[in-house]
C-alpha cells in the first residue's frame, strides 16, 4: 500500500451557482485517523465528504486520495471510488435485491470476483456487522439500524482504504443508534481510516482521534479530540458545542 | 391494498334513500321503454299463457324492476371477490344477449373463422409481437438518450419523440410504405407496418421509460456510483429493475392499444385481422358477424396481454412484500 495519506485536500472551493458551499478547505486525513466533522446544518459537511469521491464536482483546489489526483477522468474517478467506501444517511440499499445480493453485486461487477467468492466475502462482512442471519431478506424487511449496518457491510466488503460516513445515525430511531455506533467502534478497532459527519458528540468524544468544526463552508477549528472538547478556541465552536451538548 | 381503510362503510346502494329511488327510476324507465313489447317479455308472458298487451305494461315493468332490484341487492351483499365475478358474469351475459339479438349466422362465422384465424390473426400477432419488441428497445434507447448529457443523442431523441408522437400513425405507415420508395428504399408492407408501429409506440414509450427512470431517488444512483459500479451496471442492475414497477402499467396499456392499432396496417394491403373481417363480410352482407368475431378475438388477446402484465408487475414488485 502506498505511503501517501488516504486524503489530501488543498485550497478546495466549491460553488452551487453563485453560492459558495466550500471555501478554501485544507485537510489531510492520515492512515488510521478517525475524523469527526461537526457543524451547523448547511455548513458544507456533506458537500466536503461528497467531493472526496466525486459525488460532487468542485471548481478550485486539489484533492488526492491515496496519492491519486481527483480529476474528471474516468480512470481517476474509478481509482478513487475503489479506495473510498461511503455510507449515507438514508442507507441507499438497493430495495430490489436481498441483503446478500446488495453486498455481492459490486464485488462481482466491480472487483470481478466469481459469484461464489463474492457471496463468501459478502457473508463474512455481514458476519462482521453481526447480521448474517438477515442475508436473504430484502432491505424493507429490516429495521433502520439493521439496514445501516448492511450499508456499512456493503461498503466494507469492497475493502476500501477509507470510509466516509455522512450522518449515519441521523435517520434512525433512538434505540437503533447505538448498534450502528458500536459497529463503527468495531471498525476503528480494526484500524480503518474514517471520516464521520455526526452530531453524536458523546460518541465523537471517545471515537474520534481528531475533531473538525465547519461553518459557512470553512473549517473554523480543528484539533485532537481531547483539546477540541476541553478548550475550543473559537467563539462559534463554543456556541455550537453548547447547543449540541445541551441536547444530549 | 393501500386504498382500503379499515372502516366498513355501509353499502351505498343498500341505503333506503338510494335503493328505493333506483327501483322507482327502473320502473319508470322500463315502462317508458315499453318493456312489455320486448321479445324476452313476450316469450315469458306467452309461456305463462297470457296475451301480451298494453294492460300488462305496468305489471311487466314492476316485475322486471323488482327482478333487477333483487339482483342488485344480492350482489351488493356478496364479498368483494364474489362481487367481481358476479358483475363480470352478468355484464358478459348482457353483452352476449346484445350480440345474439343481431340474429347472427353461425354457419357463416364457422365458414369464415378459419381464414380469420389462419391469416388475419397470424398477421396481426406477427406485426404486434415484432412491434412490441422493437418499440421496447427503441423506448429504452430513447429514454437513455433523453437522460444523457450528450447533445447529439439528446437532439436525436427529442426530434424522434416529437415527430412520431406528433403525426398520425396512419401517415407514418404511408410515409414509410409509399414515401421511402421515392428515395430508393422499397419496404414490403408487413415490415413497413412493423416499422411504423415500432417507431410510433417507441416514441410514446420513451417518455414512459424516462419518467420511470427519473422516479428513482438520487440516492440509488449515488450509492451505485460510490461503490464503483459502471454506468451500464448502474442502469441495468440498479435503476431499471426498480423503474420497471413504474414503467410496466403504462407500457402494458401501450401494448394493448398497439394490438388494436395494428389494424391500421391494412391500408397498405396487409391481410390482418381487421382487414379480413371487413372484406370477408362484404360479399354476403354479413358485416356484423365478422365484426363481432374479430372484436372477440382482439378482446381475448388483450386479456392475455393484461394477464402477462399482471405477472410481470408481480415479478418486479416482489421486494415490496413485507
Ligand atoms: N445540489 C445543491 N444545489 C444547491 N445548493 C446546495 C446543493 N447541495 C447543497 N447545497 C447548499 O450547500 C450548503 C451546504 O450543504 P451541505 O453540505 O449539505 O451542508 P451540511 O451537510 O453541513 O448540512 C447548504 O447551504 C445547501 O443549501
Ligand atoms: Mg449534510
Amino acid at each position: 500500500m502506498s505511503a501517501d495519506p488516504p486524503v489530501e485536500i488543498r485550497g478546495l472551493s466549491k460553488w452551487f451557482g453563485a453560492f459558495r458551499a466550500l471555501d478554501g478547505i485544507d485537510l489531510t486525513i492520515g492512515a488510521a485517523e478517525r475524523l469527526v466533522i461537526c457543524g451547523p446544518s448547511g455548513s458544507g459537511k456533506s458537500t466536503l465528504i461528497r467531493t472526496i469521491n466525486a459525488l460532487e464536482s468542485f471548481q478550485e483546489g486539489e484533492i488526492r486520495v491515496g496519492g491519486v489526483r481527483l480529476t474528471r477522468e474516468p480512470a481517476a474517478v474509478r481509482a478513487i471510488r475503489l479506495q473510498v467506501g461511503m455510507v449515507f444517511q438514508q442507507f441507499n440499499l438497493f430495495p430490489h435485491m436481498t441483503v446478500l445480493e446488495n453486498c455481492a453485486l459490486p464485488l462481482r461487477r466491480v472487483r470481478g470476483l466469481a459469484p461464489e467468492t463474492a457471496r463468501d466475502r459478502a457473508m463474512s462482512y455481514l458476519d462482521k456487522v453481526r447480521i448474517p442471519e438477515q442475508a436473504d431478506k430484502y432491505p424493507a424487511q429490516l429495521s433502520g439500524g439493521q439496514q445501516q449496518r448492511v450499508a456499512i457491510a456493503r461498503a466494507l466488503a469492497m475493502e476500501p482504504r477509507l470510509m466516509l460516513l455522512d450522518e449515519p445515525t441521523s435517520a434512525l430511531d433512538p434505540e437503533m443508534v447505538k448498534e450502528v455506533l458500536d459497529t463503527m467502534v468495531a471498525l476503528a478497532a480494526d484500524g480503518m481510516t474514517m471520516a464521520v459527519v455526526t452530531h453524536e458528540m458523546g460518541f465523537a468524544r471517545h471515537f474520534a482521534t481528531r475533531e473538525i468544526f465547519m461553518d459557512q463552508g470553512r473549517i473554523i477549528e480543528q484539533g485532537p479530540t481531547e483539546a477540541f472538547f476541553a478548550d475550543p478556541r473559537e467563539e462559534r465552536t463554543r456556541t455550537f458545542l453548547r447547543q449540541v451538548l445541551r441536547r444530549d | 391494498m393501500n386504498f382500503a381503510d379499515n372502516i366498513d362503510y355501509p353499502p351505498v346502494l343498500r341505503r333506503p334513500t338510494v335503493f328505493l329511488p333506483i327501483l322507482v327510476v327502473l320502473f319508470l324507465g322500463l315502462l317508458r321503454a315499453d318493456a312489455v313489447d320486448w321479445p324476452v317479455a313476450r316469450a315469458v308472458l306467452s309461456g305463462m299463457g297470457l296475451a301480451p298487451g298494453p294492460s300488462l305494461a305496468m305489471p311487466v315493468a314492476a316485475g322486471l324492476a323488482a327482478l333487477i332490484g333483487a339482483n342488485l341487492w344480492i350482489v351488493t351483499g356478496l364479498r368483494t371477490r364474489w362481487q367481481v365475478w358476479a358483475v363480470w358474469a352478468e355484464l358478459a351475459l348482457l353483452l352476449a344477449v346484445f350480440f345474439v339479438s343481431f340474429n347472427l349466422s353461425y354457419a357463416f362465422i364457422q365458414r369464415k373463422i378459419w381464414i380469420l384465424l389462419s391469416v388475419g390473426l397470424v398477421n396481426t400477432l406477427l406485426i404486434s409481437a415484432c412491434s412490441i419488441v422493437f418499440a421496447f428497445v427503441l423506448a429504452l434507447i430513447g429514454a437513455i438518450a433523453k437522460l444523457s448529457s450528450n447533445g447529439l443523442a439528446l437532439g436525436v431523441a427529442n426530434f424522434y419523440t416529437s415527430l412520431f408522437r406528433g403525426i398520425p400513425l396512419l401517415m407514418q405507415i404511408y410515409l414509410i410504405y409509399l414515401g421511402l420508395p421515392q428515395v430508393g428504399i422499397v419496404v414490403d408492407a408487413i415490415p413497413a407496418g412493423i416499422a411504423a408501429l415500432s417507431l410510433c409506440y417507441g416514441a410514446y414509450m420513451t417518455e414512459i421509460f424516462r419518467g420511470g427512470i427519473e422516479s428513482i431517488p438520487r440516492g440509488q444512483w449515488e450509492a451505485a456510483r460510490a461503490l464503483g459500479l459502471r454506468p451500464g451496471d448502474t442502469l441495468f442492475r440498479v435503476i431499471l429493475p426498480q423503474a420497471m414497477r413504474v414503467i410496466i402499467p403504462p407500457t402494458g396499456n401501450q401494448f394493448i392499444a398497439m394490438l388494436k392499432d395494428s389494424s391500421l396496417v391494412s391500408v397498405v394491403g396487409v391481410w390482418e385481422l381487421m382487414y379480413l373481417a371487413r372484406t370477408q363480410g362484404q360479399s354476403e352482407f354479413r358485416h356484423i358477424e365478422m365484426m363481432i368475431t374479430a372484436s372477440l378475438i382482439y378482446w381475448a388477446f388483450s386479456i392475455a396481454l393484461e394477464m402477462i402484465q399482471a405477472r410481470v408487475e408481480r415479478h418486479f414488485g416482489r421486494d415490496h412484500v413485507r
